[in-house]
């Protein structure tokens, strides 16, 4: 496999020191994408991202020209960038905010003009202290630069970026609950209808929402034409997308990876990647995408990083993290302490997310820490079933959000593929690796 | 109220709420403003965001106590988060926990004797490739063995560290500068200039067909 | 050939069809087909947020039948809905197995207990055994939020409707839920407690034990109460309630979910003052005494005495004097019944036409009944709401929540003294001074400011460009400041009818049965029935004046005067000048003067009609029996009139009734209280409308208790409408001269008093009951900071406060929402020294009130 070809899009500044910085953006291209874009019409910047099928990078793959094209029959108001990046493992969006705020602020820019929102917003997660630090910089060098502000470079086109910090809740991710947090009040997802922000966002008005690497490939994509970027992937998933990988591999990091040329074992075992498994051990299992994703076994190694692809093994590329899982690892605790996270990042409306997040953690920590019964396998799967009827992928909903029918992911890959463990941990009285 | 914040802080705490088109936006940034004067989100705080925002004292708290980085009760200088989570938990994370709450001396959610130090099971924190994570004040400190967890506490201590991990409250040193902006009356200029640009395009392409 | 008419939208539900309404919430239209879908954070008037998930249904969409909420989803023509699948049946245990795995087992001591929706839930299909062996979630049992609410945090179930009424319905977010996951709980803010007037209505709509009232802890069990539908008579709003009691005892009562009314909402006076009807107190002086029998003074102290006796003093003391020297004062608290039969004794009897319901505090009684009449429902669908009134939320609460529902949707101008509760909400308003309201509200017709005020030409255009033609406006009316001449917003408001005779009025009247009293003719210058009076009768503070001076030298005093008046002490001296009929149910600084005391009826215990603030008469039912010898209104006029040698021929109240009816054209018990209806309104041809069903576990202590007699259907759907009524006729608009437009100068010594109505005051209703007492807040004055910084006082600190009548020493509290130039202070409070504020500063004969204020 030709993984080492793969092109750098949203990590060309990869290495560079300083690569935070305006000059080092300025010297290494920045901002050219702007001043292009400015000299297009609105449309011709949304008509180059369309043509890039640049499928959203915050977990759901929505292409982001689609959603906007939607959006646009009725005038934006407000462009909303999601960097809250809380799902396990994913840390994709961290390495960007940190690394590269220029290319995000520029995307940001362009994806405003394109929509003709003069108020943008991009809500970074609080505890990414130095991230807040790094863009709150980076705005305000853009604004001295004359890329943000009034009549931006020279344009007739102004844009305010705003920088709003969250406090820790993984639920504010969910764009409604990120609204929410944006006007100052909990995290609460809203309830759908309307399925998108778009049409009640932000004080109620049409608002974009989009992940931070949705952004920061927008410069790329207009430099180089949407067309070039669609000719790197396969179909739908074109271009190249961050992996964030991470648990039992030798090398753990953020990769950026072609769609669909390369696959799982691509990125957990070869050398520019994950290099293999730690200590040369055997893969047990990995997620392929996300907490929330329901787990793949050695036998999925194969499929390729596609959208479609993964999806139709039953499972989700979702926010592009990959956990590994070797043979000295407890698939007990592991699907434990990701129940643990749902139960502690719900936030609490619905009932069967609020309750049954709870329950199905109190249940499974006991299987881990002794006191497990027989019973409780269906028990947890029965409780799962109330949450996401019929344990189907993708899981039905009867939840305001999907934080709720994801809780079941892990817990029933884990049975379903290891009962027996689960049994040796109820006849052990608890875990028998410790 | 609005006695609250001392001077330099009630200035941001004003300028932060023009930075919105309604003030109730600026009750998380305004909450942060509070911690980095008193530590923790106090009541007095509280009533002075809710004065700032334009919403009910129970409002600003029902939104404070709902983001685990808002502490309603004091907390130490240093607040150490040690994430647990799925790729930290590969990588140790719970052993990582138990070894600080040996050195702190105290279970997470508590606080050591001193006071200096609290201590909390974080959630991911998305910085798996250096598992297991553990944060100070929300700056990363990538001490991924009991040895180095302790060598950072003891420079923490010893104040060598200051320059990197200020005290608990003080969120983002990197200032907005306010007065960048485009003024309302440029965007809502802009605004009006851009939709009838677009009208006039798409009248353009009607006739074209 | 006409058109085949389609087929009017509908749904299938469980494969049977059902009409709908598109856009109605789905769980309405399934009900409405037979079919009931648990629910419990759904309140049908509240919006719908699906967040317990125990109404799921299935519903048919283009990738098959998929599980939703009915209560959030809109029903749309064509809708395919399965309610009774294995599927919806394994959703709806499976959410209930979850809302009970928390919850407690303390059913058999949860006040909730007998009407709880969850319990019935369990009941009906909970499984019974936990399948969890961990502990529930514990917390310490119930804890006290506010004044009347207590808040047990196990075994509350999230469903928000609480703190959704806070925000939502009362604009007031004084409860809102803290936390996070399964750590949520109800809280109001630390140094806040939850006092808001609206607090019992989140007990009401509770769907658990969570949130339960101190005054009904533990002193009932819903199967030993039982139930009429009546109506509140706190003030003149008219809300529809269910009485519930026990042992002869009214143990609560819950707002009734009347449609045109109150819409299931009470304010805490209504609700929390039953223990101020029962009695809290056995001083004579306190008006938590119940009266239980008749008074006479002997040897200077008033002694318990036989009926017979109290009442042939009553007519030696109307008999020793001339007609002309008796006069009337009060009555508005009397049923439609009680008034009139007060009216005739008075007017027919006695021979005087000295009467006066109000106490100076209101708007010319003519003028009330002459301007075109809106009902609430008008002012709500109103194009423009126009206020020219005080602080709604004070004075006639749930009138104010009606309003706000109103003025979040359309158009609100406010054209008064301070901003209020509604002001948020305001598209425009205009501050007024006192003495500036008739020049202001001229300017605005003219759209050109006004000197002096702070009407601008620009505000004046941009209102009047507002207010259009009149059509579709809506004035309510009240009188924002009694410590200015009522004349003034009178004269206003016969302007803004000249101006636009198409618009409405509704008169937020500032006592219960007041539209009652006047229609009856217990006013000055409208006779029984709005008739036409030849001689205009002595107002209130004529007849104080009178007494002072020996004109009137009888006094039948209906209802508590001292606890009324705006001049206390003018009133003190009259009274000690006059000799006193006292016909009351409670005790009370009046009876301090009172030489005969008669011992009447109060809420609950009376049968009759009382007419609404926008003229909606109603039944009122009687649930429990005075205590001692108490008699009813009607009663004592009647057996008055005999023992003055006059028979009216009553036999019951019913009979009174049917008289108003024949001479009045009210409508009578006969038509109202049958299949209970949601009242009449006098002035407009009214169909008689049936109760819309509504959600039985929306308010669940109703549907739980058991109804007896008259207005058997609390809360429940009615008989089809058996007919219609006609309109009451309304007198002439009075031609009486307009004020001078003149706009007093400012004044750089003296501050304009603004005079304005607190809901708790030291009112019978408040003083009598404990709870409720204990919610009276210290009065204070409000004043500009910049005015406090003009006359060098400090924020907090106590002053001096002088009119030319008298002195106050109160504390002064800056305030930026008030006026500049102006003062504000509570009426019917106390100072430092236990002073009538407004009673002691008003100055009755000018056209407002100065006040210096200094320090002390
Ligand atoms: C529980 C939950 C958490 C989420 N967290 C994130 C997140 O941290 N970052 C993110 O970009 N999107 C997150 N999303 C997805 C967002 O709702 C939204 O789809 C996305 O930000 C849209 O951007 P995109 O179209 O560019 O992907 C989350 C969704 C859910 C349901
Ligand atoms: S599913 Fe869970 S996280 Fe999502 S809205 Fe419901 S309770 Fe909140
Ligand atoms: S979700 Fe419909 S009643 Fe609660």
């Amino acid at each position: 496999m030709a993984v080492l070809d793969a092109p750098r899009i949203v990590t060309q500044r990869r290495g560079i020191p300083d690569s935070h910085s305006l000059k080092v953006y300025l010297d290494t291209g920045g901002y050219d994408a702007l001043k292009k874009a400015l000299g297009m019409n609105p449309e011709e910047v949304a008509a180059e991202v369309d043509a890039a099928s640049l499928l959203g990078r915050g977990g759901a793959g929505f292409p982001a020209g689609r959603k906007w094209a939607m959006l646009r029959r009725s005038p934006v108001s407000y462009l909303v960038v999601n960097s809250d990046e809380s799902e396990p493992a994913t840390f994709k969006d961290h390495y960007l905010i940190e690394h590269d705020p220029h290319q995000l602020v520029e995307g940001i820019i362009i994806a405003a003009y394109a929509l003709q929102v003069t108020q943008a917003f991009v809500f970074v997660r609080g505890e990414f202290a130095l991230g807040i630090e790094r863009i709150t910089q980076a705005v305000n060098d853009a604004y001295a630069h004359g890329a943000l502000g009034s009549k931006i470079f020279g344009s007739d086109f102004s844009l305010d970026l705003v920088v709003h910090p969250g406090a820790g809740a993984y639920i504010c991710g969910e764009e409604t609950a990120l609204i929410e947090a944006l006007e100052g009040k909990r995290g609460f997802p809203r309830i759908k209808p309307p399925f998108f922000p778009a049409v009640t966002g932000l004080y109620g008005e049409p608002t974009v929402v989009n992940n931070v690497e949705t952004m920061s490939n927008l410069p790329w994509i207009i430099l180089n034409g949407g067309a070039a970027f669609a000719a790197y992937g396969v179909g739908r998933s074109a271009g190249t997308r961050l992996f964030a990988l991470s648990g039992r591999v030798n090398n753990p990091g953020v990769y950026e990876v072609e769609m669909v040329k390369n696959t799982f074992r691509d990125l957990i075992y070869d050398p520019a990647f994950g290099g293999g498994i730690t200590e040369g051990r055997n893969l047990r299992a990995f997620i392929p995408g996300g907490v929330s994703a329901p787990w793949f076994s050695p036998e999925q190694l194969d499929t390729p990083l596609g959208q479609d692809e993964v999806g139709a093994l039953g499972s989700m590329l979702g926010s592009g993290s990959v956990v590994v899982m070797d043979d000295t690892t407890c698939v007990v605790r592991a699907a434990w302490r990701i129940t643990k996270f749902f139960s502690r990042e719900s936030c609490g409306q619905c009932t069967p997310c609020r309750e049954g997040s709870g329950w199905i953690e109190r249940v499974m920590y006991r299987l881990e820490h002794g006191g497990g019964r027989p019973e409780d396998l269906d028990l947890v799967l029965d409780l799962c079933d109330n949450i996401s009827p019929g344990l189907s992928w993708p899981p039905a909903q009867t939840t305001i959000c999907v934080l709720g029918p994801s809780i079941p992911s892990s817990v029933k890959s884990a049975i379903t593929a290891f009962r027996g463990e689960f049994e040796a941990h109820v006849a052990h009285g608890g875990c028998p690796y410790v | 109220m609005s006695g609250f914040f001392r001077p330099d802080l009630r200035q941001r705490a004003e300028e932060l709420v023009t930075l919105y088109p309604r003030r109730r936006s600026a009750t998380l940034p305004l909450l942060h403003l509070v911690q980095e004067q008193d530590g923790y989100v106090s009541e007095a705080g509280i009533e002075a965001v809710a004065d700032l925002t334009g919403t009910t004292p129970a409002e600003v708290r029902g939104t404070a106590s709902f983001y685990d980085m808002f502490h309603l009760e004091p907390v130490g200088r240093y607040l150490v988060g040690v994430c647990t989570n799925v790729a930290c938990l590969l990588s140790g994370g719970l052993e990582m926990l138990e070894h600080a709450e040996e050195t702190l001396g105290c279970a997470p959610g508590g606080t050591s004797s001193d006071g200096v130090f609290s201590l909390e099971e974080s959630e991911c924190l998305a910085d798996c490739n250096f598992a297991p994570c553990v944060q100070v004040n929300y700056r990363y400190v990538r001490t991924r063995t009991p040895s180095e967890f302790d060598a950072m506490v003891d420079d923490l201590r010893a104040g060598r560290r200051d320059q990197e991990i200020p005290p608990h409250g003080t969120h983002s040193r990197v200032k907005r500068h306010v007065t960048l902006r485009a003024t309302k009356e440029e965007v809502a200029a802009e605004r009006r200039r851009q939709s009838e640009a677009r009208a006039a395009r798409e009248a353009a392409k009607e006739e074209t067909k | 050939m006409s058109e085949p008419t389609p087929p009017p939208p509908s749904i299938t539900v469980d494969g049977r069809t059902v009409t709908v309404t598109p856009g109605e919430p789905l769980i309405e239209a399934i009900a409405r087909g037979g079919t009931y879908v648990p629910r419990f954070c759904y309140h049908p008037r509240m919006e719908p947020v699906g967040v317990c998930r125990m109404c799921l249904v299935e519903v048919d969409g283009p990738r098959g039948p998929s599980l939703q909420p009915s209560c959030f989803l809109k029903a749309a023509d064509g809708m395919s809905v399965i309610t009774d699948s294995e599927k919806v049946k394994k959703a709806q245990d499976g959410v209930l197995e979850f809302l009970l795995s928390n919850h407690p087992l303390d059913c058999p001591v949860c006040d909730k207990g007998g009407e709880c929706p969850l319990q019935d839930q369990a009941l009906a299909h909970g499984s019974g055994e936990s399948r969890f062996i961990e502990e529930k979630r514990h917390f310490e049992k119930p804890v006290s939020i506010g004044a009347h609410v207590l808040l047990d945090r196990e075994r509350c179930i999230q469903c928000s409707r609480c703190t959704r009424f806070a925000a939502e319905v009362a604009g007031e977010a004084d409860i809102t839920f803290s936390g996070r996951g399964d750590g949520i709980e109800v809280a109001p803010a630390p140094e806040h407690p939850f006092d808001s007037v609206f607090s019992g209505n989140t007990v009401q709509i509770c769907p658990v034990g969570a949130l339960t009232a101190k005054s009904y802890r533990f002193a009932a069990r819903p199967w030993d109460l039982d139930q009429v539908e009546s109506t509140c008579t706190g003030c003149s709003v008219g809300c529809r309630v269910a009485v519930q009691s026990s042992q002869n005892e009214v143990i609560r009562v819950l707002g009734v979910d009347s449609e045109p009314v109150n819409q299931s909402w009470l304010c805490d006076k209504g609700r929390y003052s039953l223990d101020g009807l029962r009695g809290t107190s056995l001083e004579l002086d306190s008006p938590g005494r119940r009266l239980t029998h008749p008074l006479v003074r002997r040897h200077g102290r008033l002694e318990e005495v036989g009926w017979s006796e109290a009442l042939a003093e009553a007519a030696r003391l109307v008999n020793s004097v001339a007609p002309d020297e008796v006069g009337v004062i009060g009555g508005a608290a009397l049923t439609n019944e009680g008034a009139y039969a007060f009216a005739r004794l008075a007017r027919e009897v006695i021979g005087t036409i000295h009467l006066d319901a109000q106490y100076a505090d209101g708007v010319d009684a003519a003028l009330v009944s002459a301007l075109p009449p809106a009902t609430i429902d008008d002012a709500v669908g109103a194009r423009v709401l126009l206020t020219l009134s005080g602080d709604l939320r004070q004075s006639v609460p749930v009138l104010y929540l009606r309003l706000r529902a109103a003025a979040r949707r359309g158009t609100l101008v406010q054209i008064q003294s301070g901003p209020d509760a509604l002001t948020p909400l305001a598209t425009h308003r205009i501050s007024v001074r006192p003495g500036e309201i008739d020049a202001v509200v001229n300017g605005v017709l003219e759209g050109r400011g006004v000197a002096g005020t702070a009407l601008s030409d620009a505000d004046a255009t941009l209102v009047r460009e507002t207010l259009g033609d009149g059509s579709g406006v809506v004035v309510v009316v009240g009188r924002a400041n009694v410590a200015e001449d009522s004349s003034l917003v009178e004269a206003a408001l016969v302007r803004l009818h000249r101006a636009f005779p198409a618009a409405r009025f509704l008169v937020a009247l500032s006592r219960s049965n007041l539209r009652g009293a006047i229609d009856m003719g217990l006013c000055p210058s409208v006779g029984p029935g709005r008739a036409r009076l030849d001689h205009r009768g002595r107002d209130f503070v004529e007849q104080v004046r009178a007494m002072n001076d020996g004109r009137q030298r009888t006094t039948i005093v209906l209802g508590d005067v001292m606890g009324n008046s705006l001049r206390p002490g003018e009133t003190r001296r009259a009274l000690s000048a006059s000799a006193v009929i006292c016909v009351t149910g409670h005790g009370g600084e009046t009876l301090e003067y009172a030489d005969v005391v008669l011992p009447a009826t109060v809420s609950y215990e009376r049968r009759g009609t009382v007419t609404n603030l926008e003229g909606r008469v109603s039944a009122l039912v009687a649930k429990v029996t005075a205590p001692g010898s108490a008699w009813d209104d009607v009663t004592i006029a009647s057996e008055w009139a005999s023992a003055l040698g006059v028979e009216f021929g009553w036999e019951s109240v019913d009979a009174v009734s049917a008289e108003v009816e024949s001479s009045t054209g009210y409508p009578a018990l006969s038509v109202l209280d049958d299949v209970s209806y949601e009242g009449v309104v006098v002035d407009r041809v009214e169909t008689l409308r049936a109760r819309r069903a509504r959600d039985p576990v929306a308010t669940p202590g109703i549907r739980s208790a058991q109804t007896v007699g008259l207005g058997a259907s609390v809360g429940a759907v009615d008989l089809e409408t058996p007919g219609t009524l006609g309109e009451v006729s309304r007198p002439e608009i009075p031609t009486s001269g307009s004020p001078s437009l003149s706009v007093p100068a400012p004044d750089a010594y003296a501050l304009r008093l603004v005079a304005t109505k607190v809901l708790y005051d030291n009112g019978v209703t408040i003083r009598g009951s404990v709870a409720l007492a204990s919610q009276v807040e210290p009065a204070t004055l409000r004043i500009h900071p910049l005015d406090l910084e003009h006359f060098a006082l400090q924020d907090g600190q106590l002053v001096a406060a002088r009119s030319s009548e008298g002195e106050v020493v109160i504390r002064v509290v800056g305030d930026d929402a008030v006026l500049r130039g102006t003062v504000v202070a509570p009426m019917h409070l106390t100072d430092e020294h236990g002073t009538d504020v407004v009673g002691t500063l008003l100055e009755p004969e000018s056209a407002w009130t100065r006040v210096r204020v200094e320090s002390r």
